[in-house]
């Protein structure tokens, strides 16, 4: 159970990440999730929305190089440590993760983090059998 | 002051006469020693028996870095390899290298002419020279140091590099004369300020700079922060290296030593010869040498010629400070580049033709490039440690194979500016003009 995330490549200077983010509001793509990598010349927005094949059409046609990737969105116990039990159970199978963030909003009283691991396939079995709750592309969209 | 005061103030009908002699000798051995010249001017219809005047000489064809190129390594030898005792080599667009040779009498000459230029620049043989031009195939550092032999000069042969060993060189042995990229000198400035030593402590009276265009405001410059006269130096490895012009004390033009090289002025689409004080390429053809003749070698470098006698009292032409390029070649820290080696690299790297611009600018001193390339969609990775192998290897493969430092860029698809569809390629923002 993968869900789609979409990536932008962004240059560092003011108002970009605006533009980003209007051209999406205007169409009506909502974001689910998002977090901002920097470099020094650049930055690299991945985000999670309800509509990733819109938003990639749309980004693309406003002039933004997008690319879409496979990402796990689990499901974590909203209290200290509850991201630290996660992470355990994909560090004693050995799985690397990529990157990581949080999501803006809840599914009932557990949190959600995207994350992206060197093996997809493998950490979702990781994380099932440690009885975490890998959400569905249709879950997360539908948030 | 002169070095041989009877060939550099020569009167012009002598010039002419002397001139007409050689050129001719040179367009008989070309035609009967070197195939690619006698299939040249047969192509063209001429024949050097035809050429009876120097005004002839306009419907002889030009030789181009291409022609050079092509007939790689040897081919462009007037004189068989047992009688060529040195070779020189400069890079061409693809990275392909032309080479020049040399026989004994030519490196004579060339020392000759050499030491004329340090002459011109206020050189004795009481001088302690410091060549810090690359030694090696660039001719740059055997040219000088040749010619501060020649003089009898104490030449020091530093190379290029080492800036604080040759700051330390030059004050320990009391250099007098500097002979380095005009850069280069700017950037010892900087490295001796930090190093706490005072030029004004130091023996240097001049510079001989060259290899690469500048600016008169950077003279000024370099003459404020290294206390010092500097003087330009002209040559390429395709005529012979340095010593094909040089400043005399009026520093109003470079003489160009007429008695070796007939230089012409041409505009470089029509191909047509200019009148003196028109600005256009320069072409040159060599009348002496022997084992690499070149003639209307199109240079590329754009000036203006002088015939008006100089106050110094020579009569050879003045050459205008070279204003730029009559191509798309890039001259950075000394070293040629043409965009399109780096268009090749981002190309093998990228896999694809990739949207770039190079971005040459002058920062303190010292030549900085960067290269902004656009990230197109079949190279974008989410991960940023893929983007930044990306711009790093760009940034290895550019040290390597072109020998300069770059810094690599990556901007968003259509943020470089495009002319009628096409991109700009380049943008100098050096004053080599002021």
């Amino acid at each position: 159970m993968t869900v789609k995330q979409i990536s932008v490549f962004l240059e560092n200077r003011a108002g970009r990440l605006w533009e980003l983010c209007d051209v999406l509001g205007k169409n009506g793509i909502n974001m689910r999730a998002l977090s901002i990598g920097e470099a020094a010349d650049f930055g690299i927005v991945r985000m999670i929305v309800n509509e990733p094949d819109k938003a990639n059409t749309i980004l693309k046609g406003a002039g933004f190089t997008v690319a879409e990737t496979d990402v796990l969105a689990v499901e974590i116990p909203d209290v200290p440590g509850g991201l630290a039990k996660v992470l355990g159970a994909l560090k004693d199978k050995g799985v690397n993760i990529e990157y990581a963030y949080a999501f803006v909003a809840r599914s009932g009283d557990k949190a959600i983090v995207s994350m992206r691991v060197d093996t997809q396939a493998d950490a979702e079995t990781v994380l099932e059998v440690a009885g975490f709750k890998v959400l569905s592309a249709d879950d997360v969209y539908n948030l | 002051m002169f070095w041989d005061e009877k060939n550099e103030a020569m009167s012009r009908d002598e010039m002419q006469v002397l001139q007409l002699s050689r050129l001719q000798a040179t367009l008989d051995r070309a035609y009967s020693k070197i195939p690619f010249y006698k299939k040249k001017f047969d192509d063209a219809g001429v024949k050097p028996a035809e050429i009876k005047t120097l005004n002839d000489l306009k419907s002889v064809p030009f030789t181009t870095k291409n022609d050079l190129r092509d007939n790689y390594p040897f081919g462009m030898f007037a004189e068989p390899l047992d009688d060529i005792v040195r070779v020189h080599a400069s890079s061409g667009t693809t990275g392909q290298v032309t080479v020049v040779g040399y026989t004994a009498t030519d490196i004579d000459t060339w020392a000759e002419l050499v030491t004329r230029c340090i002459v011109l620049s206020g050189g004795t043989k009481k001088d302690i020279i410091q060549v810090a031009y690359g030694y090696g195939l660039f001719t740059g550092g055997l040219g000088l140091h040749y010619g501060g032999e020649k003089l009898g000069a104490m030449v020091i042969p530093m190379s290029g590099g080492n800036t604080k060993r040759q700051i330390q060189v030059m004050k320990d042995f009391g250099s007098t004369i500097l002979c380095c990229t005009p850069s280069y000198a700017l950037y010892m400035g900087e490295v001796a300020a930090e190093m706490g030593i005072d030029f004004k402590q130091l023996n240097l009276k001049a510079g001989i700079f060259g290899a690469e265009p500048w600016s008169e405001s950077m003279r000024q410059e370099i003459e404020a922060k290294l206390n010092l006269k500097a003087y330009d130096i002209y040559g390429l490895s395709e005529v012979i290296g340095p010593g094909v012009a040089n400043e005399c004390e009026v520093q109003q033009g470079l003489h160009v030593f007429e008695d070796h090289f007939i230089p012409e002025v041409i505009d470089p689409d029509s191909g047509e010869v200019l009148g003196p004080g028109e600005q256009g390429e320069l072409v040159i053809t060599t009348i002496t040498k022997e084992a690499t003749p070149v003639i209307r070698y199109r240079t590329k470098d754009v000036t203006s010629l002088n015939f008006e006698p100089c106050a110094c009292g020579r009569t050879h032409a003045r050459m205008q400070r070279v204003f730029g390029r009559s191509d798309d070649m890039l001259i950075i820290r000394g070293v040629n580049v043409f965009p399109s080696q780096i268009e090749e690299i981002l190309m093998s790297v990228e896999g694809t033709e990739p949207h770039y611009q190079i971005i040459v600018d002058r920062q303190k001193a010292l030549d900085e490039v960067e290269i902004q390339v656009e990230v197109a969609a079949d190279i974008f990775s989410d991960e940023i440690k893929r983007l930044a192998q990306l711009s790093g290897l760009i940034e290895q493969e550019i040290r390597e194979d072109l020998g300069i430092g770059a810094k690599v860029t990556l901007v968003e698809p259509k943020t470089i500016q495009r002319s009628e569809g096409k991109a700009k390629r380049l943008v100098d923002k050096r004053d080599l003009a002021g």
